[in-house]
């Protein structure tokens, strides 16, 4: 693979194929959920294959379960494969997450404990993922809503730990991070002081929703607004420590139309630029 | 086997208890806050059945679906993150589910709508070759015209497409009067999925193609319906929404 250019790219939603091939806006890449390009035929590859001739490409993937233990599904990574074959991504991600139990596919991002054996677990299904794929992975951080007391590693610590066993990069959602840290009351700053900087291969933006809890807000990784002004915020403190990095605006329910997206990916390209010219400095 | 981390996280998804070894910053908040995966697991797969099912919903208003979906759900739960292949058993579902046994016509407008997903989805075949068709013509008791796999028929005793098509976004409510209709389902050539009514002799003639029984034979199947069947105006139709492929045997 080669690598995604250190621009802004939004998350491409079927609605707005049209638009994007009228006005072939000025975008570093598109991400697409890979589960809905695993039919044989038809409109989604017809559309995909025009779309990856314009721009570069990253292939993100929401069933893979990566962290429950057990198998992965070997017909799953055969699809993924098929893809990374027919299209060439310039990146492949997944989740810190699991999504099947048994054999029932649950379609959302499920949590974990951090604890060693865990950590073995999601070394082990990165190495055989790597590997299936013949490509290096992004592993992407959570948005969580509650904590496991078997946990015994912090999530900083152990993406840091998955990063040196099996050599995969990162893909910083600052919008999860934030979610996060406001539900378990961290400070953002200081994850992001623990963060294997180094490791990160493409950040995501995204909006939340929130609801009242009597000690406090409780988050929402809903992807239905635009991006919060603290997320915003700390993505530029990202980009100050990173330098600049491939950044997508993801935008998955309540979609708007396709200005309101790149309006978004401009602002992220402001911060990247500002980011990029002090480097030149 | 599943584990047992994922066996008790997947059965509090279902029953509404807090798993063990989960909790929060205030302990007494975790129910609420673990809450909010049943609901995002709940919420999610019912939203992506009503994807597959629009008709239905409609049918049977946002709110009652809303509570049979996860009726369906917990009996037939999806078995890959590949969602557009979910909802095989819906049909049966919805015909044996004692409530809907007034609405006898759900099940064959939800197998309609299984197939429009079939041919959405279904593999990019070259479309068969007016000179191809006309080499074909030429010994109708043996040659074969393949159909493309998009093509389905659905047969009701009901006015499936009828139905079907009164329940489009925008679609009037309008009186439908029930008897049995049957539709052919395919992808055309700009890649749109279609629902045409057939009548007796042309469902039987599609039907029989779909069998892979010769061109004769198709025709002398649809000729039982109607004597005087000409199959040429459906064939010229097909042909034109690129319904038939190259026979495999053409294939190199």
């Amino acid at each position: 693979m080669t690598q995604l250019p250190n621009a802004p790219g939004i998350g491409f939603k079927p609605e707005h194929f049209d638009a994007l091939r009228a006005s072939r806006p000025d975008l570093g890449f598109l991400e697409i959920h890979a589960e809905n390009y695993m039919g044989a035929g038809g409109v989604p590859h017809a559309q995909l294959t025009a779309l990856r001739a314009d721009y570069a490409l990253s292939l993100h993937g929401v069933g893979l379960s990566i962290g429950a233990p057990g198998r992965l599904d070997a017909d799953h990574l055969a699809r993924l494969r098929a893809l990374i074959d027919r299209y060439r991504p310039e990146s492949f991600s997944e989740h810190l997450a699991w999504a099947s139990h048994g054999e029932a596919y649950l379609n959302d991002l499920l949590p974990l404990p951090y604890t060693p054996q865990t950590l073995a677990i999601v070394c082990d299904h990165i190495d055989e993922v790597q590997q299936m794929l013949g490509c290096q992975m992004l592993l992407e951080n959570p948005a969580t809503y509650v904590l496991f007391e078997q946990s015994t590693l912090p999530e900083t610590t152990f993406l840091a730990e998955v990063v040196q066993h099996t050599g995969c990069g990162l893909l910083l959602d600052v919008n999860n991070m934030f979610v996060s840290a406001s539900n378990h009351r961290f400070d953002p700053r200081a994850y992001l002081d623990d963060f294997p900087m180094q490791a990160v291969g493409e950040i995501h933006l995204a909006g939340h929703a929130t609801e009242d809890l009597p000690s406090g807000p409780l988050l929402i990784d809903a992807h239905g607004s635009p991006v919060a002004e603290p997320v915003w915020a700390l993505y530029a403190e990202v980009i100050a420590r990173t330098g600049p990095r491939p950044s997508l605006i993801e935008w998955d329910n309540d979609v708007p139309a396709l200005p309101v997206l790149l309006a978004e990916a401009a602002r992220a390209g402001a911060v990247l630029a500002q980011a990029g010219a002090m480097a030149d400095a | 086997m599943p584990d047992p981390f994922t066996t008790a996280l997947a059965a509090a998804l279902q029953s509404g208890a807090l798993p063990p070894g989960v909790t929060a910053r205030d302990p007494a908040e975790a129910p609420r806050r673990f809450a909010v995966y049943r609901n995002n697991v709940a919420h999610g797969l019912s939203r992506a059945l009503a994807t597959r099912f629009p008709v239905i919903e409609r049918l049977l208003g946002a709110e009652f679906f809303a509570a049979l979906a996860p009726l369906f759900i917990a009996a037939h739960p999806p078995a890959s993150p590949r969602l557009f292949e979910w909802g095989g058993a819906f049909p049966d579902f919805l015909r044996t589910f004692p409530p809907l046994a007034g609405l006898p016509y759900l099940a064959d407008v939800a197998r309609l709508e299984l197939a429009r997903g079939v041919a959405y989805h279904a593999a990019d075949l070259a479309p068969l070759s007016p000179a191809a068709l006309a080499a074909l013509a030429v010994a109708p008791d043996t040659a074969r015209l393949a159909l493309h796999p998009s093509v389905q028929v659905i047969a009701s005793d009901h006015a499936v497409g009828t139905i079907w098509a009164a329940n489009q976004p925008g679609s009037p409510p309008r009186d439908i009067t029930d008897r049995p209709e049957v539709v052919a389902v395919l992808r055309d050539r700009g890649l749109s999925v279609q629902v045409w009514p057939l009548t007796p002799p042309e469902a039987a003639f599609v039907t029989a193609l779909r069998d892979s029984l010769p061109l004769l034979a198709a025709a002398q199947a649809a000729t039982c319906h109607a004597p005087h069947f000409d199959p040429a105006p459906l064939i010229g139709r097909l042909m034109q929404a690129g319904a038939f492929i190259a026979p495999s045997k053409e294939t190199p």
